[in-house]
């Protein structure tokens, strides 16, 4: 199965293992703190999800 | 609750203070300007707690449009600033309470960031991906001495020679791939290596065997790219994204 992706889609994945997985990380009590929380599991859940809901359609 | 709430994009020298160009807008569309402290300064916008607190957040992280929306907004706010000046991304979706506190950020970790600005000043950041090249799907060969053996012997030695065939292929790719990554840290600054994309998230079915990201001075990229685009493996098929801010390299050494 191909999934018809267009170089937005494709540039989303890539940007999102940066700013999710890079990026400087802050930690403190004067943070919103997400420490925990991973960031990267939870916006592949929706990313994938969300594709596969565009499968299904 | 606080009524309002600092969204952190990126840091750097207070200089940014001068240059961010008015107009420019970030996240949920707000305008983006400069908290500095002495000579660092951090690249802001205040947002809604309705979107950005803490309980908002974890829920809307999962939420495909607003993720989407939001990386573009942040990513297009640490792009238009590094065009300028270099600058340490911060990881998406870093909030704080107000700007006094983002001050009193920039002075605690000051150190730390002048060594982030300084690894990163005059280097970007270039993507190296890397998919198994989909394998013939050859019927084996009937040797001549399958006559010699019953159907049941055939039919293991059969077997056998597929899963070799199919073990000697997949050390063919990672060997590819190793020598791929070699090559392209041989004209790079660092290397930081990401897991492999989901087949379903990367767009191509192919497996993929390397999701890199390459540190390369400015002076360098023309021969970083020539180097790794004229590389060929009959085993792996690449590509490169890029040029990035250096997203992969902006960690701040514990102090």
């Amino acid at each position: 199965m191909t999934l018809a992706r267009n170089d937005d889609d494709l540039h989303l994945v890539d940007l999102l293992d940066r700013l999710l997985a890079g990026g400087v990380v802050l930690t403190g009590d004067v943070t919103i703190s997400l420490a925990g929380v991973d960031l990267v599991q939870i916006s592949l859940r929706a990313l994938i999800s969300s594709v596969s809901t565009l499968v299904d359609e | 609750m606080a009524d309002v709430l600092v969204y952190l994009y990126a840091v750097g020298g207070a200089e940014l203070a001068e240059s961010v160009a008015p107009g420019l807008t970030g996240v949920d569309g707000a305008p983006v300007r400069v908290v500095v402290d002495g000579r660092v300064g951090a690249v802001v916008s205040t947002v809604d707690p309705l979107h950005f607190g803490e309980d908002a957040l974890q829920r809307n992280l999962e939420d495909l449009t607003w993720l989407a929306e939001t990386a573009r907004a942040h990513h297009a706010v640490v792009d238009a600033v590094s065009q300028r000046h270099p600058v340490a991304p911060l990881r998406m979706a870093t909030v704080y309470l107000d700007d006094d506190n983002v001050r009193a950020l920039l002075r605690r970790k000051n150190t730390a960031f002048t060594a982030v600005l300084d690894r990163i000043r005059g280097r970007r950041e270039w993507g190296v991906k890397a998919f198994a090249r989909g394998q013939p799907d050859v019927e084996p060969d009937r040797g001549a001495g399958d006559a010699d053996l019953g159907p049941g012997a055939a039919y293991l030695l059969r077997k056998r020679t597929a899963r070799e065939r199919s073990a000697r292929a997949q050390q063919n790719v990672e060997d590819a791939a190793a020598e791929l990554h070699e090559t392209s840290s041989a004209v790079a600054v660092a290397s930081h290596l990401y897991p492999p994309q989901d087949p379903q998230l990367s767009g191509r079915q192919e497996h993929m065997v390397l999701n890199a990201a390459y540190l390369v001075g400015e002076t360098d990229a023309a021969a970083f790219l020539d180097t790794v685009q004229t590389w060929y493996s009959p085993h792996i098929d690449h590509e490169v994204t890029g040029p990035w801010v250096p997203y992969s390299f902006a960690t701040l050494e514990e102090s």
